[in-house]
């Protein structure tokens, strides 16, 4: 029964994939049918959230316990959420050309958040890397992704008061529920947010097997 | 005890003429190299930029090395004799004001080789006060997080940009009113408040996560 998420996690998502492009949407203007990038680039993004709250508590846990499996974890969330970023950023970049006429843009503070957060969750392993001792990297690399987070959150909170957005919900654009309040869009929305969410977590615990294992052999 | 602690830093900078005259130069270098780049010609805006990146550099530079004496018995005695929390508090006020005089010092030099263009001087000083409060409040972690980390000669710069750029976008903003000369009545306080609020948030983070640190 332990592998059932991981077989709801596949279907929804290949469901996602083959519904979401047949599934009839609204016609809006500019945006037309890239609307349906958004059961690919939000789940996304939201899967990333996920990854990187997850590494913040056991970074935090990892503090007040002292242990390196929870060092582990919260490493191995970063990483799985970093790895995320990265079809995120794809997905994001190809919408933007297309609505936006460009592949960046620094009129949105959340493409400018987007980019802080990589780079320090680069700086994360970068340090990481370059502490030797186990217990004092575990310590170390911990405070700082506590940090880290805090300061992309507000980051995240501060930079739409300094310009607007060009995301939907911000600085003047239709709320994102407006395009939501379709119900056939809502019908692939909600499962791809969910299979998204349930695939990162599978990778996480695969990720935390094979640091597991290759602990298990350095011993 | 914290006291004693500033006292202690002011005292071993002091002694040693070759970093403080070595902060000198680099600030006087930096500037020249920027104004014979730009060849003294900015307008607003840029000046703006130009100025913070300066500060920015610079105070990421002098205050990499804030943590690194602090090894071997000298980290033992600090160890013995006071509480975490006396240690990092002292590191940030002594950071903090070793800052401001360099922002001072900074924009000395700065409106000599290029020129003035703040209107309204008083929120400028404000805001060089809030900017190196908040640069000495992350900085001073960011620095013992490196001391810690060896053999990376880049890790104080690869940790301290990203989270430095929140306060310093704010700053930016706020400095860019004080040059175009926004008169204090006319002036929003969200942001101000924001850069406070900002300033308290990374001191308590690095006051709560120091101390686990400490221990070596």
């Amino acid at each position: 029964m332990k592998h059932l998420y991981k077989i709801i996690s596949v279907l929804i998502i290949f469901y996602t994939l083959v519904w979401g492009l047949l599934n009839p949407v609204p016609r809006l203007d500019i945006l037309n049918e890239t609307i349906r990038n958004v059961y690919y680039h939000v789940p996304i993004w939201f899967a990333m959230l996920f990854m990187m709250s997850i590494s913040l508590i056991y970074s935090i846990k990892a503090l007040s316990t002292n242990k390196l499996t929870d060092d582990f974890k919260g490493y191995n969330a970063a990483v799985v959420g970093f790895f995320f970023s990265i079809p995120g950023l794809l997905t994001g970049s190809v919408w933007a050309k297309f609505t936006w006429t460009t592949w960046w843009t620094f009129q949105d503070p959340k493409l400018n958040g987007v980019a802080i957060s990589i780079l320090i969750y680069l700086a994360y392993f970068i340090l990481r890397f370059s502490i030797i001792d186990e217990l004092k990297r575990a310590r170390i690399s911990a405070v700082y992704n506590v940090f880290a987070f805090v300061m992309m959150n507000v980051f995240i909170m501060i930079l739409p008061r300094l310009t607007d957005s060009l995301h939907p919900g911000n600085g003047g654009n239709p709320a994102f529920a407006k395009y939501d309040l379709d119900s056939n869009m809502r019908m692939v929305f909600y499962p791809a947010v969910i299979g998204w969410l349930l695939f990162s977590f599978w990778l996480f615990q695969i990720k935390n097997r094979i640091s597991f294992l290759n602990n298990k052999l350095d011993d | 005890m914290i006291l004693s602690l500033i006292k202690k830093e002011l005292l071993l900078e002091f002694r040693q003429k070759a970093t403080i005259g070595g902060v000198l130069v680099y600030i006087i270098g930096t500037v020249f190299v920027s104004a014979l780049c730009f060849k003294g010609k900015l307008d607003k805006p840029t000046w703006n930029a130009l100025f913070w990146v300066i500060t920015l550099f610079t105070s990421v530079t002098i205050s990499g090395k804030s943590f690194f004496k602090e090894t071997g018995g000298q980290a033992l005695f600090n160890f013995l004799h006071y509480t975490p929390q006396q240690f990092i508090i002292s590191k940030i006020i002594y950071n903090m004001l070793f800052m401001l005089c360099l922002s001072f010092i900074t924009f000395f030099f700065y409106v000599f080789f290029i020129k003035n263009e703040v209107e309204n001087m008083g929120l400028f000083v404000v805001i060089l006060i809030l900017a190196s409060t908040g640069l000495a409040g992350v900085l001073s972690l960011m620095s013992a997080i490196a001391s810690k980390a060896s053999g990376n000669f880049a890790i104080m710069s690869i940790l301290s940009f990203p989270v430095l750029l929140p306060i310093i976008l704010v700053v930016i903003h706020l400095s860019k009113q004080a040059i175009d000369g926004i008169e204090w009545a006319g002036l929003g306080f969200d942001f101000l408040v924001i850069l406070t609020a900002l300033n308290i948030l990374t001191i308590a983070l690095s006051f709560i996560l120091f101390p686990y640190l400490w221990r070596d």
